[in-house]
């Protein structure tokens, strides 16, 4: 069954997700309908919290992230998820398995999580990600959190979509941290050293707050640290709010202060 | 045009108590390598969880192996979410140990097609895409 796009955008303001879903393949398909969806698209009045988390292959990011849709749940927040794995550059096929460290979630109404393949598309994102979130924030999720592909050092669209972005590391980084600063660390507003139970975490975790502003332990699947996460990045979007500038370079200027007033 | 060009999404997972992934796995990397999209939700689904997912991921079609058996009351109970979640035309396959004096029950239920565990990879495949076709 097609729908037209008025009465597609209508179901979305309305959070009918299964219009949602079928707004965003329309998207991902390029499909001219999706883009019509989106012209008529009015983002709520409310504004969502994106959250971009990025890092590594195999750094807990999804784990990661099924721990903050607990505690945003427990806040009383609605979720959205966008998680981008990469398609195969041969088939085109792709086997998207982020989801199953979020499963618990999958049938909570006020949680969302979708599935995105790369198709191609390069820089850690896929091509429809950005206008998917636009789909999330119409439908009025309070807070939305995208993973992007594991990715390397020049893979950082997140930036451009995402106005709070944690990059997700992994005990035993050694020198590796030097060559990430100039890149996933630099552009990352929370550095957070998940896995923390690994041997070499205390080592790592030295070497990252010497070269990082905002650097947070996390033991992802045990429910360790996602606390203190949640309160730095609420702390951070009360700053843009009153600034509209980015925690990267705010935190500076607070770390800087409160060296002064130290002083 | 678009349309046609939009590969295939197929959420692939296990309902019920079994812990046992292998051939699941199997199945998912088949259908990558033959350019589909694979929502892959891993083990001891609900069919609570399966139909939402399938739904937020806006699939053509579920793909769910059973080998606790189950398979009697948990493949219905998907059918009867999907359709009263209005999501009736995502089509739903199974795949397991599901002895033959079952089948003809499931199918007229709505399950499409049910593959034994000696299936050739290659029906598995062709089967899900000539869903395509259908959609
Ligand atoms: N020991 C330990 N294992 C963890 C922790 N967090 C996640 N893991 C495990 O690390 C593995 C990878 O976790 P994921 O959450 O899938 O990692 P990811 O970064 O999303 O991986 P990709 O999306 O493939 O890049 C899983 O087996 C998790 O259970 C942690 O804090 N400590
Ligand atoms: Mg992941």
């Amino acid at each position: 069954m097609r729908l037209d796009a008025a009465t597609l955008a209508e179901q979305v303001a309305k959070v009918d997700v299964r219009a949602i879903a079928r707004v965003m393949s329309l998207i991902e398909n390029r499909d001219p309908v999706g883009t019509a969806v989106l012209a008529q698209l009015t983002p709520s009045r409310a504004q969502a919290s994106v959250i971009g988390i990025t890092g590594y292959p195999g750094t807990g990011k999804s784990t990661l992230i099924d721990q903050l849709i607990t505690a945003y749940r427990r806040l009383g927040q609605k979720v959205g998820v966008l998680a981008v794995d990469i398609s195969s550059p041969i088939t085109g096929g792709a086997v998207l398995g982020d989801r199953i460290r979020m499963q618990q979630h999958a049938d909570d109404p006020k949680v969302f999580i979708r599935s995105m393949a790369t198709r191609g598309h390069q820089g850690g994102l896929a091509h429809a990600t950005g206008e998917a979130l636009r789909v999330l924030e119409a439908a009025a999720y309070d807070m939305i959190l995208i993973e992007t592909v594991g990715v390397g050092q020049n893979e950082l669209d997140i930036v451009q979509i995402a106005p709070i972005v944690v990059a997700v590391v992994a005990p035993g980084l050694g020198d590796e941290i030097q060559a990430m600063k100039a890149g996933l660390l630099e552009v990352a507003d929370i550095v957070v050293m998940n896995k923390g139970d690994h041997e070499g975490a205390d080592r790592t975790m030295r070497d990252l707050q010497a070269q990082c502003r905002m650097v947070l332990r996390t033991v992802a699947h045990r429910d360790e640290g996602i606390l203190e996460l949640i309160a730095v990045i609420a702390e951070y979007r009360r700053i843009q709010d009153l600034n509209g500038s980015r925690c990267g370079k705010t935190t500076e200027r607070l770390v800087q202060r409160g060296a002064t007033s130290g002083s | 045009m678009a349309v046609a060009a939009a590969p295939l999404r197929i959420l692939i997972g296990k309902v019920g108590l079994d812990g046992h992934d292998r051939g699941v796995k199997l199945v998912a990397r088949a259908l990558r390598d033959a350019g589909v999209e694979i929502i892959y939700t891993g083990l001891h689904q609900t069919p609570e969880q399966v139909v939402a997912t399938a739904i937020q991921e806006d699939v053509h079609a579920i793909g769910l192996s059973i080998h606790s058996g189950a398979h009697n009351s948990l493949l219905p109970r998907v059918l009867h979410l999907l359709r009263e979640q209005g999501a009736g035309d995502i089509a739903l396959f199974g795949g397991g140990i599901i002895p033959d004096e079952d089948v003809p029950r499931l199918k007229a239920a709505g399950v499409q097609m049910l593959f034994g565990p000696a299936t050739p990879m290659q029906s598995i495949v062709n089967f899900v895409k000539a869903l395509h076709v259908e959609h």
